[in-house]
């Protein structure tokens, strides 16, 4: 029992993720778009906000790149399953594509498209399971456009160059994502913790709401600096030099090899689109789409 | 200005638009991405011929969601421009070969696809990236489809009826006008600005 209802709350996760922006987004492009000088950064700010009514009123995808599929499980050390929630989380990608739909974009570079964002020793969709303390699990869905993936950034600094090099390297990758990933864009960044996890915690730091900053006051005052910067820098919607470059920076720091700084820029489109629940053992279901 | 254009586009009407202007499109619209590109440029290299003429049409830069009703007959669900840039390694090609007077994608395009663009007569319209369904909207019709078993839903030929598709933004003209290449111009150098100014 607990097994179907784990499932099909994945699949709802998904369909909200891909059809529901959240509201805090919506609420922040629609202030900027009536802060927008010039009718081309406009038009693109109206279609954007235009395009996100219709995907939740109707409930289909905002966006055709419905991404690859990522789920983060926090699984509590009293909830009822173990190994078997991957097997789960992959039947409900699959499912998913068909329900939603979703676009097959898992694609086996000898065979092809897989056809149900399912592929290939067992990679895809990606699963990031961490065990916690509780009886709950907590399960967020993350499913991440290719535009915007292929603009991420990584580089291992010399750790002499220190913040001010870790902030010289975002402003170049922001400006050398220009107008490809769909600006405005929300700017992770990971730093320290190796060349893997700095983009694992610069991905994660997504996922942290919308304008929260970070605990440390002078990670804080990063964030915030680079907010404006990034801003500075002219993108504009849809990287045509009018309106909003960037809606919110997060940094998320990790200890590092003291003669290693890396650094991992993850950068999403404006349709930062995720979903989370709570699932208690009991098989109660509490959903969360706040940003 | 605003123009609506119908396909197959003449020459002279391309050639009057300039870079910011704003377009809708009716007529044909074929969605192609990169193992589209490659495809129809293999079969030219081969004397043969696409299933499908580009010559005056839209070419669409999307890979989109579709499903078949229950009647059987396949509809959009969300169908948005993908980065066109993907394309710049051998979109001049294309336009060479191909003649397409419309190239629908977001993002922008280089200077390789600009050149083609003026020498033969083809304009890039801008469309917002990730308005999925604001463009659904202005697709009538699916006309055909193929290569579909072969590259899959994303990267095969969709050929679509479609009526005021829009609006898009001309950023490349045929007059070596290219709006998205103009700012980034601008960007680079604020960053470079910007990172000589860092402070630690």
């Amino acid at each position: 029992m607990i097994e179907k209802v784990v499932e099909d709350t994945a699949v709802e996760l998904l369909r909200i993720a891909a059809t529901e922006l959240p509201v805090e987004y919506v609420e922040e492009m629609d202030r900027l778009m009536g802060e927008t000088e010039g009718s081309v950064g406009r038009s693109q700010m109206v279609n954007i906000l235009e395009n996100v009514r219709i995907a939740r009123g109707e409930s289909r995808p905002m966006c055709q790149d419905t991404g690859i599929v990522a789920f983060m499980a926090k699984v509590g050390d009293g909830f009822p399953l173990r190994s078997r929630l991957k097997e789960l989380l992959v039947e409900a990608t699959k499912r998913a594509t068909e329900e939603v739909p979703l676009r097959p974009n898992a694609v086996d570079m000898f065979k092809g498209n897989t056809g149900n964002n399912v592929g290939l020793n067992g990679y895809v969709p990606i699963i990031y399971i961490d065990m916690v303390p509780g009886d709950e699990l907590e399960l967020v869905a993350m499913p991440k456009g290719g535009g915007s993936s292929n603009v991420a950034a990584h580089r291992m600094l010399k750790p002499g160059l220190g913040f001010k090099g870790v902030k010289q390297f975002v402003v170049e990758a922001v400006a050398q994502a220009g107008s490809l990933g769909c600006p405005p864009y929300f700017v992770g960044v990971g730093v320290g913790g190796g060349e893997d996890a700095c983009m694992k915690i610069a991905k994660n730091a997504l996922l942290r709401p919308f304008k929260v900053r970070s605990s440390d006051p002078r990670v804080a005052e990063m964030e915030e600096e680079l907010l404006v910067k990034l801003n500075e820098l002219g993108i504009g919607a849809m990287g045509l030099g009018e309106g909003p470059s960037v809606l919110d920076v997060h940094i998320e720091m990790a200890a590092r090899h003291p003669a290693s700084l890396p650094v991992g820029v993850v950068i999403s489109c404006w349709a930062l689109r995720h979903a989370k629940a709570t699932i208690t053992a009991a098989g109660e279901v509490e959903i969360d789409t706040s940003a | 200005m605003e123009y609506h254009l119908k396909t197959p586009v003449p020459d002279e009407e391309i050639r009057k638009l300039v870079a910011g202007d704003l377009i809708y499109v009716t007529g044909t619209v074929i969605t192609a991405r990169d193992e589209a590109h490659l495809k129809a440029l293999e079969l030219h290299e081969k004397g043969e011929s696409p299933p499908v003429g580009f010559k005056g049409n839209g070419v669409f830069h999307c890979g989109p969601i579709m499903k078949k009703d229950d009647e059987g007959e396949w509809r959009v669900v969300a169908a948005g421009p993908t980065t066109s840039a993907r394309m710049e390694i051998f979109q001049d090609e294309f336009i060479e070969v191909y003649r397409p007077a419309v190239i629908i994608g977001k993002g922008g395009m280089g200077e390789r696809t600009s050149k083609a663009c003026q020498e033969y007569g083809c304009v890039y319209g801008a469309f917002t990236g990730g308005a999925a369904l604001l463009a659904a909207q202005g697709i009538k019709k699916v006309r055909d489809v193929f290569w579909l078993e072969e590259l899959g839903m994303p990267e095969c030929l969709w050929v679509y009826d479609v009526e005021d598709f829009g609006p898009m933004i001309v950023t490349i003209d045929t007059h070596g006008g290219n709006l998205t290449a103009d700012v980034g111009a601008k960007i680079a150098d604020i960053r470079d600005r910007l990172i000589e100014e860092m402070e630690g």
